[in-house]
């Protein structure tokens, strides 16, 4: 299977994860990456952003409506927006916070699943509440590929337990143990 | 004869085409064109409206929908609320104050469109800024909507108590001169906002996908709306946008939205870039 679009999901400690995996992300992986964090409403504009970059030469920045979906480019859900995902491309909306959460992780891995079906890797990773797992049995369901950080090592385990309870995860990892799985989905069996 | 489309193999390929039939039919029934609406928040709202209907696929949808106008409404509903707050996104109303009213009070009276703006949030918070800026006496905002029911719901200018404390916070960050509770009254769970908010405002129904321009504006505020918009209906509402602006008319979008890769971008100036703030140029 050639995958074609990484979706990772995570709130509370969501940062550090965040920065280790994509630090340790094989520079090989060219899929583009996009992510829904939960942060506050008021957070200055590209700040999470600005603390990404600082671990990657991929670009990172807040998607913008209407996105083109990039090789090695990485999208944030933009504050106080759903992320929805596109065939190629992106779009934002203002609807309701789904689970008290906008960005929703849900919304984005439910439109995820929808566009890219078996072409797209769900993540789940640390948090403090259930947001996400609904969204990642779409993934699974639609023929994606689900992982989950390992709640033993997870900055906070509710997230990642959820996930687990919700869906037949493909892999339940330690941050470190990503970079090397993603790689062995995203280049070993494209070539094989 | 010609050929036959390609037939859908997939659930997904099956969903597709009930939805552009759902769309078509809406379209054919009631004169609304959602056809060129952004895919996957279109999909997830009319699956909202089939589970709340208690039906099963998007097809039994466009059967209740063809035969109940009422549903019509609901679905009406589900596609034009778009939720906002007063004063969303405070460093937009700071560069109004500071960028857009200086300009505004060059003439001796001023013509602002707010297009699509639903239950008119964004409609008091922008006559606020108008009346302490000193300006709302020589003004008149233009609010449409492609649905009469949420405009009903704007000029009532009610709005839910428990709001309060957040739009207090959002309209002390946007630049607020006075104190946010004097504009409205406050009555079991909700607060009256003032009558005089609405004094030089038009509430009218307008469909940004099919309707023409019907003023010339000084400045027109489209924020987060276009986003539930394909790129060719974007493309289209930017010329009907950019033939109602008067020249060095500005142009206000959300913060992720932009001109860039629109057939205008060269015909505006950035006035404002973080708060996505053009100016009519050429």
């Amino acid at each position: 299977m050639n995958y074609e679009l990484i979706a990772i999901g995570t709130s509370w400690g969501g940062l550090q994860a965040l920065s280790r995996l994509l630090s340790d992300l094989p520079a090989e992986i060219g899929q583009p990456i996009v992510i829904a964090q939960h942060r506050a409403v008021e957070s200055p504009e590209g700040a999470l952003a600005r603390l990404l970059e600082q671990h990657t030469d991929r670009v990172v920045r807040d998607a913008e409506d209407k996105d083109t979906l990039e090789p090695r480019h990485v999208y944030l859900a933009p504050p106080d927006y759903h992320l929805l995902v596109e065939a190629g491309s992106l779009a934002l909306s203002t609807e309701d916070a789904v689970q008290f959460a906008r960005p929703s992780i849900d919304v984005m891995f439910e439109t995820a699943a929808d566009a890219y079906g078996e072409r797209a890797i769900g993540i789940v990773l640390t948090g403090a509440n259930d947001d996400g797992a609904a969204g990642l049995a779409r993934i699974k369901g639609s023929g994606g590929v689900a992982i989950v950080q390992d709640p033993d090592s997870s900055e906070r385990r509710r997230m990642p337990d959820a996930a687990i309870a919700a869906v037949d995860a493909d892999a339940i990892l330690r941050i470190e143990e990503m970079g090397p799985f993603l790689y062995g989905l995203c280049c070993e069996v494209a070539r094989a | 004869m010609s050929e036959p489309p390609a037939l859908p193999r997939r659930a997904e390929d099956l969903e597709r085409l009930e939805i552009e039939l759902l769309l078509e039919g809406v379209f054919r029934r009631y004169g609304f064109d959602f056809r060129e609406y952004a895919q996957a928040s279109l999909k997830r709202r009319l699956w909202r409206r089939v589970y709340a209907e208690h039906l099963e696929t998007i097809a039994q949808l466009l059967d209740r929908l063809l035969h109940d106008p009422r549903c019509m409404e609901r679905l009406l509903l589900d596609l034009s609320i778009n939720v906002t707050a007063m004063f969303r996104d405070p460093s937009f109303y700071v560069a109004l104050r500071e960028k857009v009213v200086p300009l505004l009070r060059t003439y001796p009276f001023t013509r602002i469109w707010a297009a699509g703006c639903s239950t008119g949030e964004e409609v008091y918070s922008l006559a606020i800024v108008l009346q302490e800026e000193d300006l709302y006496e020589k003004t008149r905002i233009y609010a449409t909507d492609i649905n009469e029911a949420v405009l009903e719901r704007a000029r009532t200018g009610v709005f839910p108590l428990d709001k309060m404390q957040q739009y207090t916070q959002n309209y002390i960050n946007a630049g607020g001169q006075r104190s946010f509770s004097e504009y409205y009254v406050a009555a079991y769970d909700s607060a009256q906002f003032s009558r005089s908010l609405v004094d030089n405002v038009v509430f009218a129904q307008h469909n940004l996908a099919m309707d023409r321009s019907f003023n010339e504006f000084n400045l027109i505020l489209c924020r987060n709306v276009m986003i539930y918009f394909d790129k060719a209906l974007q493309d289209r509402v930017h010329a009907l946008f950019y033939e109602s602006l008067e020249t060095f008319g500005v142009l206000a979008l959300g913060h992720k939205e932009s001109i860039n890769f629109t057939a205008f971008a060269d015909r505006y100036e950035e006035l404002d870039s973080n708060e996505r703030i053009y100016r009519k140029v050429a």
